[in-house]
Parts: structure tokens; C-alpha cells; sequence
């Protein structure tokens, strides 16, 4: 599957820029556990742009649950369909969460609950993205 | 007339703030209905302006107040199903013209505003406030009865209409796009990952079926008593154009979405408008129709901490709402005779109805409940108007169906196998949403 080509922006660039360096990075609020994904502006969150920062996590995870997509907005994936569409909880705070076609996992044969490890897979225009595969 | 947005002060949105100091002193009087048509054919006695002004006609009429006497107006002006007037097809000139026409020609075509409605409705002379409220009916009920409370007009319509234009709506544009910026590519909702609009949904009902150890097809008794409930609802579209009742075998075999959501779960888009006029009780003593008393209004803002909502934040969010919705009524669930919440995707009215504790619904409970007698014969009426699933996407049967069956001309659609005295209806969602409690007696 080709994701549409992906053109990082000012709030995104530092987890695009991570992701082609084969890197997971989140924001984060210095000092402190809490993270953000997606990334919000300080002024969404109500602090300095420098309270904040991108830390890198472990890039393992688990499935929170999945649907198989039989009918997709996006145009370049509707070659693809029908395909796994997963949500997938960080080890390090489960309530981060990631989507993920699972790679290599058939339709409807996902195993909600199992140990995932991040990939990071070129979209069309060549920016890469975080993806996830089963642990096997 | 400048019409502003509701300010957040007029929603009750925590818990905590009592009794709603308006319980009982706020009344629906007059209801109004469009006819419903799948999508628009390009004519101006079609257009979601023209529905609109018809509906507010029927139910200034409906409630037997001189037009004259109406001296407020809340209406919703986002008037899309999902697709807006395309940038680079012209808004046809005659459908404008044959209206009193504002500074934007997407006026009472793809959109709508006071200044448009009142230009048009030469009749309502005295209106002296208006105000927008975002999204559906359920907000604009809500503004309204708060306004009413609060002083602001006496005789006040509620309005919602709603335009349905041709193509699949999120299938172009940036969905369509070789490229897309990097802050939509990981957005909540629609991303990089092709998710469909009722994803989020679907896989909340993902997680409820692995919690819970449920099944899609559990469903199928709430879908095939939502389009019975529908079809008797004459204002609906399927009554209307398609009166074919829904089967199991219908249900269970039609196409996925995004399974476990199948076409069937989603609702479907229509041309309508509705109008409802409320007033004070003391008012509505003498108008044409029993008045039905609003006891409460509150409303969720629930936030989802990551890239989608997930089933442990819904059911957090909806049983906060059901004790917003209690207690600023007055009442317990015991209290309740019936329930319209919102279903649209069918899969938002389990979440809804164990947020309300319907019937001492606990969490994981509802599609049992389902299985069980949930007709508007029985002790337990599940979504007496058939909601979005039975009438087509309006998000405003289940209002009409509450103020309808306590006035006692629900027609063929009448609860028999309870008395309709106090019901709640309200959404859209489960994160978000407005709800009213209605009841047949101010006390």
C-alpha cells in the first residue's frame, strides 16, 4: 500500500524528520511523563514552545483494536481495500495512539492485544511514516 | 441584526450545577417538517432555503401563534450532509434569485442565515433575536430553551435544515490529492490511513464486542425495529420514498464499510428541514397544541486524548452525561417512559443508552437488551422515532418523536406499552453532544 505523499508542516516536521531517520519520536512536556500525539501547538496547550519538546519512545506497542476497510475515502488506497485498519497503544503510555494498516497481517486475521514494533514505510512522495508489525 | 453564535455559557456542560434554574418553565408548542427528498435536483422550491422557511411556516401554524408574535429565531446555518458547494461550479443564479438574496449567493442553497430567513419571511416582523448554534437541532434546542429561560424571546423557532448534494462526500479533494500536509496526515479522523467516517465509530464497537464478548450481528433486532419505527413516522424518508422494512437477512448481508460497520449502520444523507417553536409555559397554556416542558438541558464536551476516541473515553463521557441529564431534570432513569438518543451511526445508541443507565442498562449490556422486546408496544421502547436509521440523517426525529408522542399524536408510531410522560432525547455523539429532557408536565 502507497500512502499519499505526506508535506511536513511547522507543528509536524520534527516527527516527519525523525520518521526518515528511522526514529519515533512524540511531544512531550519537559519535566514531565505527559505526551501528545498528535502534537498540539503551546498555545493549544496553554505554555511556551519551550516547555515543549519531541522525545523518542521505544517504538513497540500494542494493538488496541482494529476494522477492515472495505470502502476508503482516499483515492490512491482504494486499490488496496479491503485492508486492516489497527490502533496501536505505545508501551510507554497506552494512551498514545498511533493508526496502522499491520503490514504483513492479513484482513481480518489481527490479534487484538499483541506486541507490535514499529517500521517506517515511504509514502508516494518519498516522507516516511511510522507503520507497525506483529512481534512474532 | 447581527446574529452571533451561542456562547458557551448557555450550554450546562459539568456536573454539579443543580436543578436548571428554567425546569419546567420552557415549552414546545409548534412542530414543523419538510418534505424529504434523497438529494437536490436544482430548484429553488427544493432548496434547503425554501424547506426551511416551509417548516418554519408549518410549525408557526402548528402552535397558533400569529406570525407576528414571534420575536425569536435559533437556527443551525451549516446546512451540509458532508458535501459543500463545489469552489469551482457557479451557484445557480435563478435558484438565488428567486429568493430576497443576501451578500452570499450560498444562501438558502448551501447554507443559511438569519438575515436570509428573515429577508424571506416577510411575516415575521417582531423578530428581535436571533442566534446561531453549531451543528444540529440538539444544539439549537438547546440555545433555545435556554433563551426562552433566560428572557430573551418569548415565542422562539428552532430551525435545521439541511442540503444534500450530489457525489460522495471526503472521497475528493484532499482525499484525492497526491500529497497532503503533514499536520492533516496524523490528524484525529480522516488521515494518511484512509479511515471512512464512520471508522472511529466501528472500531469503538470493535472494542465494545472484545470487551464485552458481543456480536455485529446483535444488532440486527435494534436496526429491523429502527426502519419498523421509521416507516411509521410519516415526516421520515424511508416512509416517504422507499417504505421497505429492514429485515435481519437484510442487515447481516449487506456491505462492510469499515467492519464491523456495514452500510446499514451508517444513516442516509436527505434533503429536510425542521422547525419547532417553544415558548414559556405560562404561553403555552394558550396556543394550539399540549405544550411539552423541557425539565433540563445539558450537553458533553468530551476530549479524546489521542488520535481517536477510544471505547474507555466514550463510556467515561456518556455516563457523565446521563448524570448531567438527571440532574439538572430532577429525575432518575426510573423516571424516564422512553429514549431518543441519537444513532447515527447505529452503533453510537449503545453507548448513548448505557450512559443513561435506560432501563438499569449497565456498560456491555445493551445489545442483550436488544434481543429482548424493545418495541414501542412494550415496557421498553428502544428509540421510539426510529432516529437517523429509520428517517434518514436529520439528527432530529428523535426531538420530533419525543414532543409528538407526549402531545399524543405520534399516530400509528403512539407507545402503547408505556405512558409517554417524561423522555429524553439528544446527540450527536457520544464525545459530544446536546441532549433535552422533555416531560408532560412542568413538575
Amino acid at each position: 500500500m502507497v500512502k499519499q505523499g505526506v508535506v511536513p508542516d511547522d507543528l509536524t516536521r520534527p516527527f516527519f524528520e525523525a520518521a526518515n531517520e528511522g526514529r519515533l519520536v512524540v511531544q512531550a512536556l519537559k519535566g514531565s511523563e505527559r505526551l501528545y500525539f498528535p502534537p498540539r501547538s503551546a498555545s493549544e496547550l496553554g505554555c511556551s514552545p519551550d516547555d515543549l519538546e519531541w522525545r523518542e519512545v521505544s517504538g513497540r506497542g500494542k494493538i488496541y483494536n482494529y476494522c477492515v476497510v472495505y470502502d476508503c475515502p482516499v483515492a490512491s488506497l482504494k486499490e488496496d481495500i479491503p485492508f486492516n485498519l489497527a490502533v496501536i497503544m505505545l508501551d510507554e503510555d497506552p494512551g498514545i495512539l498511533m493508526y496502522s494498516h499491520l503490514p504483513g497481517t492479513a484482513p481480518d486475521e489481527v490479534p487484538v492485544g499483541a506486541s507490535v514494533r514499529v517500521i517506517f514505510e515511504a509514502t508516494a512522495n518519498g516522507q516516511k511514516v511510522p507503520e507497525w508489525e506483529i512481534v512474532s | 441584526m447581527t446574529t452571533q453564535m451561542a456562547p458557551e455559557s448557555m450550554y450546562r456542560s459539568t456536573e454539579g450545577l443543580g436543578i436548571w434554574e428554567h425546569r419546567g418553565k420552557v415549552a414546545a408548542v409548534g412542530i414543523g417538517h419538510s418534505p424529504t427528498a434523497r438529494r437536490w435536483d436544482g430548484r429553488a422550491e427544493t432548496s434547503v432555503g425554501a424547506l426551511s422557511i416551509q417548516a418554519l411556516r408549518t410549525a408557526i401554524a402548528d402552535a397558533g401563534v400569529p406570525p407576528d408574535q414571534v420575536d425569536g429565531l435559533v437556527l443551525v446555518p451549516v446546512t451540509t450532509t458532508g458535501a459543500h458547494w463545489p469552489a469551482d461550479q457557479p451557484v445557480p443564479m435563478d435558484v438565488v434569485n428567486a429568493f430576497n438574496p443576501t451578500d452570499d449567493p450560498l444562501d438558502g442553497v448551501g447554507q443559511l442565515s438569519a438575515e436570509w430567513l428573515l429577508k424571506n419571511m416577510p411575516e415575521l416582523t417582531n423578530v428581535k433575536f436571533t442566534m446561531y448554534a453549531p451543528g444540529c437541532m440538539s444544539a439549537a434546542i438547546v440555545v433555545a430553551a435556554q433563551a426562552v429561560g433566560d428572557g430573551l424571546a418569548s415565542n422562539c423557532l428552532v430551525l435545521k435544515g439541511w442540503h444534500n448534494l450530489e457525489g460522495r462526500y471526503n472521497h475528493g479533494g484532499i482525499s484525492a490529492a497526491d500529497e497532503v500536509p503533514g499536520t492533516f496526515a496524523i490528524s484525529p479522523g480522516r488521515t494518511l490511513w484512509g479511515a471512512p467516517g464512520c471508522y472511529g465509530t466501528a472500531l469503538q464497537f470493535a472494542q465494545y464486542c472484545t470487551k464485552y464478548g458481543k456480536h455485529h450481528d446483535m444488532m440486527a433486532p435494534f436496526m429491523q425495529n429502527s426502519r419498523r419505527n421509521g416507516l411509521l413516522f410519516p415526516e421520515g424518508y424511508w416512509a416517504q420514498h422507499r417504505p421497505e422494512q429492514l429485515t435481519p437477512e437484510d442487515y447481516l448481508s449487506s456491505r462492510w464499510i469499515a467492519k464491523p460497520a456495514n452500510l446499514f449502520d451508517n444513516d442516509i444523507p436527505i434533503m429536510v428541514a425542521a422547525a419547532y417553536l417553544f415558548t414559556t409555559a405560562d404561553r403555552a397554556q394558550d396556543m394550539a397544541q399540549k405544550p411539552v416542558y423541557i425539565l433540563n438541558h445539558a450537553s458533553s464536551r468530551g476530549v479524546a486524548r489521542s488520535i481517536t476516541p477510544t471505547l474507555e473515553e466514550v463510556e467515561t463521557e456518556t455516563a457523565t452525561t446521563g448524570r448531567k441529564i438527571y440532574e439538572g431534570a430532577g429525575i432518575t432513569a426510573d423516571d424516564l417512559s422512553f429514549e431518543n438518543m441519537y444513532d447515527g451511526f447505529a452503533q453510537f445508541h449503545q453507548f448513548h443508552i448505557e450512559g443513561l443507565r435506560y432501563r438499569g442498562m449497565q456498560p456491555g449490556d445493551a445489545l442483550d437488551f436488544y434481543q429482548t422486546d424493545i418495541s414501542i408496544e412494550g415496557p421498553n421502547p428502544i428509540l421510539a422515532s426510529g432516529g437517523n436509521i429509520g428517517s434518514g440523517r436529520s439528527r432530529f426525529w428523535m426531538h420530533t418523536d419525543c414532543m409528538q408522542q407526549i402531545q399524543g399524536r405520534a399516530g400509528a408510531r403512539s407507545l402503547t406499552g408505556v405512558k409517554p410522560e417524561i423522555a429524553v432525547s439528544g446527540g450527536p455523539m457520544p464525545m459530544g453532544g446536546n441532549f433535552t429532557v422533555w416531560s408532560a408536565t412542568p413538575d
